[in-house]
């Protein structure tokens, strides 16, 4: 398959990441085996990393969720830089995300999500703040999400046009 | 005792002879019902991009709520002869040959007034947009239509042409690529109609509303061709590449005398177009690229599933080009287009628009607007299954 076929393959499993082999090969003029294959070598080359579903949580009734994000301050250290201590954070389950920051006055910004805000704040002053290279840390709640990974959360454009019209 | 007024004598026997639009009497029958999927619509299903309505309220905001020149913007008619040039190499020059219309509907009227006497005959390409034959005949015009089928991917052919010239002759409309059919024209296949364009003086309005959505080759203009650009009036707007079409915003291009007709027309009645929406219009050129690209693909993607699925299901349906209609036939199933379309409306809730409300020549299709979600598309090609198992 050429790349700007596979450009637009990625494309709608991106928008729709459970659309059939079959379907998009009819979308974009390819064989479903072709269209497969390729997924398939995508998927080891690691170029399809994962097919996660974007959840609202906050649609969802007795769900209590939290998410932070956390600014950190840390000491790098020779050879290895920020990415030991970055690494090390990784490793945590309740992290979601981890970035080396330029232009601020933290190095790290983290992606938290916990529960309760209590267990965002055991985490933090427990787990976080008493690593050997962190110095500071600054966390910031999440009151409510509008738009994440490119999809607005609430009140999406609908259909007003008319049923039929010239 | 009041007098009854004759309402039948208030109105020009021009009007009074106007036929209702086709579409509209479907319309009414599908708004009545609940849980219809319509693939009815002739309008892109993309809200106009955010950058676009952005620059309108900032417009707004910084009151720029006066009539601009009758002909528009200079700076949006600058931009519309940049983009012309670039995209299907045809030049117009601003000021004298370029002219913002409230839609290209206004676009196609103003043409066809500024050029028709009483009784000129204009040749019509069908399966046609609605509004030719009524416009026509409002502009004092003749319409005489030239067939066109789907064996020949509804191309205009020398022989249909000429085989309806008359003395009173006086223009060809078309709108390619085409609504409903989908269908377009290439450069070769414009070439072989030129002879016979020139040899009977015929003035060409040419309807390039669809130029963008073109799939897998850029649209040919036919006034790009060797010495077709004085007799062509070329017409777009912003609405379908764009998805702007509640903005009402055209353009008409032609040479200075006959923009010069035309500018009349539109200072007597139109005044100017909106301010409001000739700012939007002027974002959509200078930085609307990509959002229009995006559509564009998604709309290729679409055609290729709904084109696949209606020769799964049994219709026979030609490969559109352009625009974002298909038009598959229905005459295997024995029923006349607007028998299907009305079957397929009462009893799956699917509505599709007769393919004869376009004209003689779009007896026995339908035309269905892939300008819908995915979701829908897949729905509706389900339902219309069910229905051509029943009638098989």
């Amino acid at each position: 398959m050429d790349r700007l076929k596979q450009r637009e393959l990625l494309h709608l499993l991106e928008e729709d990441s459970r659309m059939s082999a079959e379907q998009i090969g009819k979308m974009i003029g390819e064989p479903t085996e072709i269209v497969e294959q390729t997924i398939a070598a995508l998927e080891a080359e690691k170029v399809i990393v994962k097919y996660p579903a974007l959840v609202n949580w906050e649609r969802v009734d007795d769900h209590p969720y939290v998410n932070a994000m956390i600014d950190v301050k840390v000491t790098p250290k020779r050879d290895v830089g920020f990415d030991e201590v970055a690494e090390r954070i990784c490793r945590f389950p309740e992290v979601k995300a981890v970035y080396l920051m330029s232009g601020a006055s933290y190095d790290l910004s983290i992606i938290l999500e916990g529960k309760t805000m209590k267990e965002v704040a055991t985490f933090v002053s427990q787990k976080l703040s008493t690593l050997d290279s962190v110095v500071s840390t600054a966390t910031h709640f999440i009151l409510k999400r509008y738009k994440h990974d490119g999809i607005e959360l609430e009140d999406r454009d609908e259909d007003h046009r008319m049923v039929v019209t010239p | 005792m009041s007098t009854q007024v004759k309402v039948k004598n208030r109105l020009s026997s021009t009007v009074q002879s106007l036929k209702p639009s086709g579409i509209r009497r479907f319309f009414d029958l599908a708004a009545s019902m609940e849980g219809v999927i319509s693939l009815g619509v002739g309008e892109p299903d993309f809200v106009t991009p955010w950058r676009m309505r952005e620059a309108s309220i900032s417009s707004l905001e910084r009151g720029h709520t006066a009539y601009t020149s009758n002909a528009g913007m200079l700076p949006l008619r600058v931009e519309i002869q940049k983009y012309l040039e670039e995209r299907f190499s045809v030049s117009y020059h601003p000021e004298t040959e370029i002219l913002v219309t409230v839609g290209a509907s206004e676009a196609i009227d103003i043409a066809l007034r500024a050029i028709l006497d009483p009784g000129d005959e204009v040749l019509v390409v069908e399966p046609c947009y609605v509004s030719y034959e009524p416009v026509i005949r409002l502009a004092g015009g003749v319409p005489v239509f030239l067939k066109t089928t789907m064996e020949n991917q509804f191309k205009l052919t020398p022989q249909e042409l000429e085989t309806h010239i008359t003395a009173r002759t006086k223009a060809i409309i078309f709108c390619y690529p085409n609504n409903p059919t989908g269908g377009t024209m290439t450069a070769e296949e414009w070439k072989t109609l030129l002879p016979i364009i020139e040899k009977h003086d015929l003035m060409v309005i040419s309807d390039e509303i669809y130029a963008e959505l073109t799939y897998g080759r850029m649209h040919d203009s036919i006034a790009a061709l060797p010495g077709m650009k004085d007799r062509t009036i070329l017409i777009s707007g912003f609405s379908k590449a764009f998805a702007m079409t509640g903005w009402r915003l055209g353009y008409v291009c032609a040479s200075p005398d006959l923009l010069a007709g035309m500018l009349k027309i539109h200072q007597y009645t139109m005044l100017c177009a909106p301010t409001m929406a000739q700012m939007a219009a002027l974002e959509a050129l200078r930085h609307g690229r990509s959002d229009m690209e995006r559509m564009i693909e998604s709309y290729r993607q679409r055609r290729n599933y709904v084109v696949d699925g209606f020769r799964h299901i049994g219709l026979t349906c030609h490969e559109p080009d352009g625009a974002f209609y298909a038009f598959p036939s229905v005459v295997s199933t024995g029923l006349s287009s607007s028998e299907f379309a009305e079957k397929l409306l009462m009893e799956e809730k699917v509505a599709v628009v007769p393919g004869d409300v376009f004209g003689e020549s779009g007896k026995g299709h339908i035309r269905c607007s892939y300008a819908t979600s995915m979701e829908q598309l897949k729905k509706a090609l389900e339902r219309m299954e069910r229905l051509m198992g029943r009638l098989s």
